[in-house]
C-alpha cells in the first residue's frame, strides 16, 4: 500500500487551511460594489399575502432594492422543482403544489420567503426589512402529520386533495397477506421516526454576480453538487443557459445532505443580481438555517413482522406517512420510497414484503435527504421490529437475528435491492466479541445492585449507497443520472491534476482521491492536487451524497487514470525501445519489468509534452478522462452494540460502551473512514437521544435555535470501539462500498434497543430524553 | 445588531454617570445573555456601558465567615479561586457546571443574577446560603433580591458591587442540565448554616423563578440525609412545563437533585 497509498491513515491535506483559519468560504469572498440581501420571511404557518408595502424601506440610506415574490414570478424565473417522480398505486402522478422562490400569495411555512431587500450592507438591508410592511391573512395551518390526513384538515395545495402528495406501494400484497395468514406469530409496532434539523456547521450563503457585457451570471454557493445546481438552474430555473452559468462552490462546511438542493435564496440571489446590476450577497444566520434547510427524516409508522415456528421471518408489512412540509424539495419524493421501502429487507432473508407509503404536506419546513436518507428510517424500523421480536418470542436478540440472516450472496430481495455481497454473522460476531456479549448479564447485575438500570442494544443495519446505475434509477423515476466524472491531467513536469465531479465539504477527497494516485504510480501525494467544486474547471459532475464518491467518483478516477498510464506505457516503452506489455509502474519510474531500465515518471510526461520523440501517430500531451456508471448499487452493512445505564431517579442514559462493526469493503484510509464512522454515530445518537425538530400544532417552530435544539456535544457520546469486517465490493474494481452514512443509520436502534432493555418497557420514542424516559419508567 | 454606543467606565462613579446621561442604556456586564439578544435585535440599548475594566468589581475576599465575590468576577476565575474551593466548595462545583468553558471565560457572578434567568445556577446559590447582595446603594438580602422571572430588586441604574455568602456547615448543589441550553432543566441547592438552619432553593423548576423549597428543608432539618427525602412528595403545581420537561418530571427532580445535593455535602 505505500506510505501514503490505499489502506494507509494518511493525515489530511485540506486539514491545514482549515485549522488555520484560511478556508475559503462563501462568506469570505468579497466582490466589487456587492450588495447584500436580507429575506423578509413569514412569521405565520399558512397565511394569504395581501399587500406589501417597501415605500418607507426604499426611503432608507444605502437601499438599493425591495423585491417581491410577485416580481419573480412576473419575471418568470421557474417554480423549485421536485426531481423524482414517484407513481402512486392507483397509477396517477404524484400530486404536487407550486413553489415559487419568494411566496407572492401564499405563504405556507414559518420562514417562507416574500420579498428580499438589497442594500450596500448586511445590517442595512436587515434595517430596511424592519420597515418594509407585510399584510398577511391568516389561513388555519397543520403541522402534524395525522393531523394533516384527517377530514376537515387546512389544505396546503388545491393540487393535492387531502394533503397527500402520493400513496406509493411495493412489494407483493397477496403473498405478504398469505404469509401472515400462516404465521406462527405475529409482531407489531408503531414507531416514529423524528423530524431533525441538519445544521451543518457553516450556514448556507450564495454570491451572484451577473456580467451585463458577456450575459453571464457566477454564483458562489455552498453546494454538494454545484454542476447539478447549474443543470437545474439553467434547464428549469430560465436564469440563464448552461454556457452562461458558472457556479462555483469553495470551501464548504458541511452538508449532511442540506446543501443538494437548490434553494430559492440563490435563484432570488442570480435574479436580484441582474436586476440591480451589481454582484448579490446572501449568508444565512442560524434561524433562518432552522427554517429553511431542508429537513430529515419525520415519519410515523406501523408494521407488522410474521414469524413461523422456527422463528424464522416469513412476511413484513409497513405503512408509513411521511411528513414532506409545505413543499417538495428536490428529492424529497425518493427518500420515504425508493431510498426507504427498498431497504426494508434488512439483513434478512424475508419472502414477502409488502410496503405502502403516504406522502403529506404539512405547514411546515420542506423534508428531504439528511445523512442516510430514507435508509435511517427502514434500519431503525426493523431493527426495532426485530428487538421487539426477540422480547415477544424469548429469544436472544442476536441469536434471531442469526436465524434469519441472509448468508447466500448475491441475494435478491423482494424490494427490489439485489445485495451482492457481505458476511453479517462476521460483523456480529465482532461486535459482540468487542463489547463482551456474553459477559452482559453479570454486569447487569452488578449495575442493579449500584441502582442502575443497565441494557444492551443491537443493531444490525444494511444500506444501499452508491446509488446506481443511471439506467435503473432512471426507469424508477429519477430526474438525473447517477454516474461519476474524472479527468487526470499530467503537467508537463509531471505532476498531477485530478478533476472530480465529486465535491469534498469535509469528506477529505484532497487526501483520499491523492491517495488512489500515489498508489498506482508511486509518486507522493505532494504532487498530486483535486480540483472540484467549479463547473469551469470540471466539465460535469453528479456531486457527494449517498456516500458515493469512493466508489463512484473515486472509481471514475481510477478509470481516467489506467487510460492515462496506458498512454504513458506507450511513450516510456518508445523511449526505452521496450515492448509495451513489458512497462511496469514502480516508485515513481516506469521499468522495463526484470531489467534495471527506467524512466521517471516527469520525463514521461515531459516526453509526452515536447512530443519529440513519440511513437509514430500518438497525439501529444498527457490528459485522460472517463465517465464511470456502476453497475449496482453497494451495500455497506454492519453490527453496532450499545451498553449503557438509565440512571431511575432522572432517566438520564449514561453510555458504557458503543462498539461498532463495519463492512465498508476496502478502505482508502482509514482514519478518514473512522472520522465519518464518529461523525455518522454522533447523529445517530443525536437522533435517538437529543434531536428533535418541533412544531406547536399551528406550525409555529419551536425548536429554531441551539438554546431549544438539542444538537449533540462531545460529552454527551462515548468513546467508540470500531473495527471492520470486509468482504470486497464486487461492482467496482477497487472494492469499496462506502461509509458517509452507516454511523446514522445504524445508531439510532442500538441506543433505543439497549434502552428499552433497559428499562423494561419496549415503546419509546425517540428522542429519549430524560424526561420520556423517566415517564416510561414511571408510567402504569 | 442595531447600532449602540460602547462605553468602557474605569469606576463605578463613571458608570452610574454615564448611566444618567444616556436615553436607554444598559450595563454590559460578561455579556453572555445581552450580546446574544442585542444580535437577535431582540434589544437595541443606545449606550452600553461595560464593567468590564472596573477594578473594584473584580476580585474573591474570605474573611472570617463570610466569602465576598465581587460582583464582575467571572466563572471561570470563581471556579479556580483558593478561598471559594475551601470556604464554600460547592460554588465553586456549581462553576463548574455552568455553561461550557467559553461561557465561563467570561460571564460573571453579578451579571447571572441582574439577569435572572429561572433557569440560571448562581440565584439557587445564593438563596439557599441566605447570600447578601451589595450594590453602589445598599445591601440587599437574597430573599428580597430575586423577584421572579428576570425581575430583581435592581432599580434603574444601580449596580451589584459584589455578593456576601455566609460561609455554612455543609452545602451542596446537584443540577439535571437542560440538554440543548446547558442552564438547569432543574437544579438544587441544599445549605446548613452555622446556627443549624436548613435552607433549599431550586432553580429552573418554578414558574416564579429560583425558590425555597420548604418541604424539603422540614424534612432535612428533621434528619439531614437523602433517605430523609425518599416520602417527601413535591407538587407540580406552578412549575415550568416545556418541550424538555414536563412539570411532573421538574418536581421529580427537585426531590432527586436534593437528594443528591444532600449526598454531595456530606
Amino acid at each position: 500500500m505505500g506510505v501514503e497509498g490505499i489502506g494507509a491513515r494518511v493525515v489530511r491535506k485540506e486539514d491545514k487551511r482549515f485549522i488555520t483559519g484560511k478556508g475559503r468560504y462563501v462568506d469570505d469572498i468579497k466582490l466589487q460594489g456587492m450588495t447584500h440581501a436580507h429575506f423578509i420571511r413569514s412569521p405565520h404557518a399558512h397565511a394569504k399575502v395581501k399587500k406589501i408595502d417597501s415605500s418607507a424601506a426604499l426611503k432608507m440610506p444605502g437601499v438599493v432594492a425591495v423585491l417581491t415574490g410577485q416580481e419573480i414570478v412576473d419575471d418568470k424565473v421557474g417554480n423549485l422543482i421536485c426531481g423524482w417522480a414517484i407513481t402512486s398505486k392507483d397509477g396517477s402522478p404524484m400530486k404536487m403544489g407550486a413553489w415559487p422562490a419568494m411566496a407572492p400569495e401564499t405563504v405556507r411555512f414559518v420562514g417562507q420567503a416574500v420579498a428580499v431587500v438589497i442594500a450596500d450592507s448586511k445590517n442595512l438591508a436587515r434595517d430596511a426589512a424592519e420597515a418594509v410592511v407585510v399584510d398577511y391573512e391568516e389561513l388555519p395551518a397543520v403541522a402534524d402529520i395525522h393531523a394533516a390526513i384527517k377530514a376537515g384538515a387546512p389544505q396546503l395545495h388545491p393540487e393535492a386533495p387531502g394533503n397527500q402528495v402520493y400513496d406509493w406501494v411495493i412489494g407483493d400484497e397477496g403473498a405478504t397477506d398469505a404469509a401472515f395468514a400462516k404465521a406462527a406469530n405475529v409482531v407489531k409496532l408503531d414507531v416514529t421516526n423524528n423530524r431533525l434539523a441538519p445544521n451543518a456547521m457553516e450556514p448556507r450563503a450564495a454570491i451572484a454576480d451577473y456580467d451585463a457585457a458577456e450575459e453571464h451570471f457566477t454564483l458562489y454557493t455552498t453546494s454538494q453538487n454545484p454542476h447539478v445546481a447549474r443543470l437545474v438552474l439553467s434547464a428549469f430555473y430560465n436564469i440563464a443557459p448552461e454556457h452562461k452559468l458558472r457556479v462555483i462552490a469553495p470551501d464548504v462546511g458541511g452538508g449532511f445532505g442540506s446543501k443538494i438542493f437548490i434553494y430559492p435564496e440563490e435563484m432570488v440571489a442570480l435574479w436580484a443580481s441582474k436586476k440591480v446590476g451589481r454582484p448579490v450577497k446572501w449568508t444565512g444566520d442560524r434561524t433562518e438555517a432552522f427554517l429553511t434547510d431542508a429537513h430529515g427524516r419525520d415519519h410515523v409508522t406501523h408494521a407488522e413482522m410474521a414469524f413461523d415456528a422456527n422463528n424464522k421471518i416469513t412476511g413484513l408489512k409497513v405503512k408509513t406517512y411521511a411528513n414532506f412540509g409545505a413543499y417538495m424539495s428536490l428529492f424529497s419524493s425518493s427518500v420515504p420510497t425508493y431510498l426507504y421501502a427498498t431497504l426494508l429487507s434488512g439483513q434478512y432473508n424475508i419472502p414477502a414484503i409488502h410496503a405502502e407509503v403516504v406522502g403529506v404536506y404539512t405547514n411546515t419546513t420542506p423534508v428531504d435527504a439528511y445523512r442516510g436518507a430514507g435508509r435511517p428510517e427502514a434500519s431503525y424500523l426493523i431493527e426495532r421490529l426485530m428487538e421487539t421480536a426477540a422480547r415477544q418470542l424469548k429469544v436472544d436478540p442476536a441469536q434471531l437475528r442469526r436465524t434469519n440472516f441472509i448468508t447466500q450472496f448475491p441475494h435478491q430481495t423482494p424490494v427490489i435491492m439485489a445485495y451482492d455481497t457481505g458476511d453479517f454473522n462476521a460483523s456480529l460476531d465482532a461486535a459482540m466479541k468487542a463489547i463482551d456479549y456474553a459477559g452482559f448479564a453479570a454486569r447487569k447485575a452488578k449495575a442493579k445492585a449500584d441502582g442502575k438500570l443497565r441494557g444492551i442494544g443491537v443493531s444490525c443495519y444494511i444500506e444501499a449507497c452508491g446509488i446506481a446505475p443511471s439506467k435503473a434509477v432512471g426507469s424508477l423515476g429519477a430526474g438525473v443520472g447517477l454516474w461519476e466524472s474524472a479527468e487526470v491531467r499530467v503537467n508537463p513536469v509531471g505532476t498531477i491534476e485530478i478533476l472530480t465531479g465529486s465535491h469534498s465539504h469535509g469528506q477529505g477527497h484532497e487526501t483520499t482521491f491523492c491517495q488512489l494516485v500515489a498508489d498506482r504510480l508511486g509518486v507522493p501525494i505532494s504532487q498530486v492536487s483535486i480540483v472540484h467544486g467549479d463547473t469551469d474547471k470540471v466539465q460535469f459532475g453528479m456531486g457527494t451524497y449517498g456516500s458515493r464518491s469512493a466508489a463512484v467518483g473515486l472509481t471514475a478516477i481510477l478509470k481516467a487514470m489506467e487510460k492515462m498510464e496506458s498512454k504513458a506505457k506507450k511513450i516510456a516503452a518508445h523511449a526505452l525501445e521496450a515492448s509495451e506489455g513489458d512497462i511496469v509502474i514502480e516508485n515513481g519510474e516506469f521499468k522495463v519489468a526484470g531489467t534495471d531500465k527506467a524512466i521517471a515518471f516527469p520525463m514521461v510526461a515531459l516526453a509526452a509534452y515536447t512530443a519529440h520523440n513519440l511513437p509514430d501517430g500518438m497525439e501529444p500531451g498527457l490528459k485522460e478522462s472517463a465517465f464511470y456508471d456502476p453497475s449496482n448499487f453497494t451495500f455497506p452493512a454492519g453490527a453496532y452494540i450499545c451498553e449503557l445505564e438509565v440512571d431511575p431517579g432522572t432517566g438520564k442514559t449514561s453510555f458504557v460502551n458503543f462498539v461498532a462493526a463495519d463492512d465498508f469493503g476496502r478502505l482508502i484510509n482509514p482514519m478518514i473512514v473512522e472520522g465519518q464512522v464518529h461523525g455518522g454515530l454522533a447523529q445517530g445518537i443525536g437522533q435517538a437521544l437529543l434531536e428533535h425538530a418541533i412544531y406547536d400544532a399551528n406550525g409555529q417552530p419551536v425548536t429554531a435555535s441551539f438554546m431549544d435544539y438539542s444538537m449533540p456535544r462531545a460529552d454527551d457520546l462515548p468513546s467508540f470501539n470500531l473495527s471492520h469486517t470486509t468482504t470486497l465490493c464486487p461492482g467496482n474494481p477497487l472494492g469499496i462500498k462506502g461509509c458517509g452514512e452507516a454511523g446514522a443509520i445504524g445508531a439510532s436502534a442500538a441506543v433505543i434497543n439497549a434502552i428499552t432493555d433497559a428499562i423494561g418497557k419496549n415503546n419509546l420514542e425517540m428522542p429519549a430524553t430524560p424526561d420520556r424516559v423517566w415517564r416510561t419508567i414511571h408510567a402504569a | 445588531m442595531y447600532q449602540t454606543t460602547y462605553h468602557r467606565p474605569s469606576s463605578i462613579d463613571e458608570a452610574v454617570s454615564l448611566f444618567g446621561k444616556s436615553s436607554e442604556a444598559k450595563f454590559l456586564a460578561g455579556g453572555q445573555t445581552l450580546l446574544p439578544v442585542m444580535k437577535q435585535r431582540l434589544a437595541g440599548p443606545s449606550d452600553v456601558i461595560d464593567l468590564g475594566k472596573i477594578k473594584e468589581l473584580q476580585g474573591v475576599e474570605l474573611s472570617g465567615d463570610v466569602l465576598t465575590i465581587k460582583a464582575g468576577t467571572t466563572y471561570f476565575d470563581i471556579m479556580q479561586n483558593a478561598d471559594v474551593n475551601k470556604a464554600i466548595p460547592a460554588i465553586a462545583y456549581l462553576t463548574s457546571v455552568l455553561g461550557d468553558p467559553a461561557v465561563r471565560y467570561r460571564g460573571t457572578i453579578g451579571g447571572s443574577i441582574a439577569n435572572n434567568d429561572p433557569a440560571a445556577d448562581y440565584p439557587a446559590a445564593l438563596l439557599a446560603l441566605g447570600a447578601t447582595v451589595k450594590t453602589n446603594k445598599r445591601s440587599i438580602s437574597a430573599e428580597d433580591f430575586f423577584q421572579g422571572l428576570f425581575t430583581t430588586a435592581l432599580e434603574d441604574g444601580e449596580i451589584i458591587t459584589a455578593v456576601s455568602f455566609p460561609v455554612p456547615a455543609k452545602a451542596g448543589y446537584e443540577k439535571m442540565r437542560h440538554p440543548a441550553s446547558r442552564f438547569a432543566l432543574t437544579a438544587v441547592f441544599v445549605a446548613q448554616t452555622k446556627s443549624g438552619e436548613i435552607r433549599v432553593a431550586a432553580t429552573g423548576a418554578s414558574q416564579s423563578g429560583v425558590m425555597r423549597v420548604g418541604a424539603i428543608e422540614a424534612a432535612l432539618k428533621a434528619n439531614w440525609s437523602p433517605s430523609a427525602l425518599d416520602n417527601v412528595s413535591i407538587p407540580a403545581s406552578g412549575l415550568l412545563a416545556d418541550i424538555h420537561g414536563t412539570a411532573e418530571y421538574r418536581a421529580n427532580l427537585i426531590k432527586v437533585m436534593a437528594q443528591r445535593a444532600v449526598a454531595a455535602a456530606g
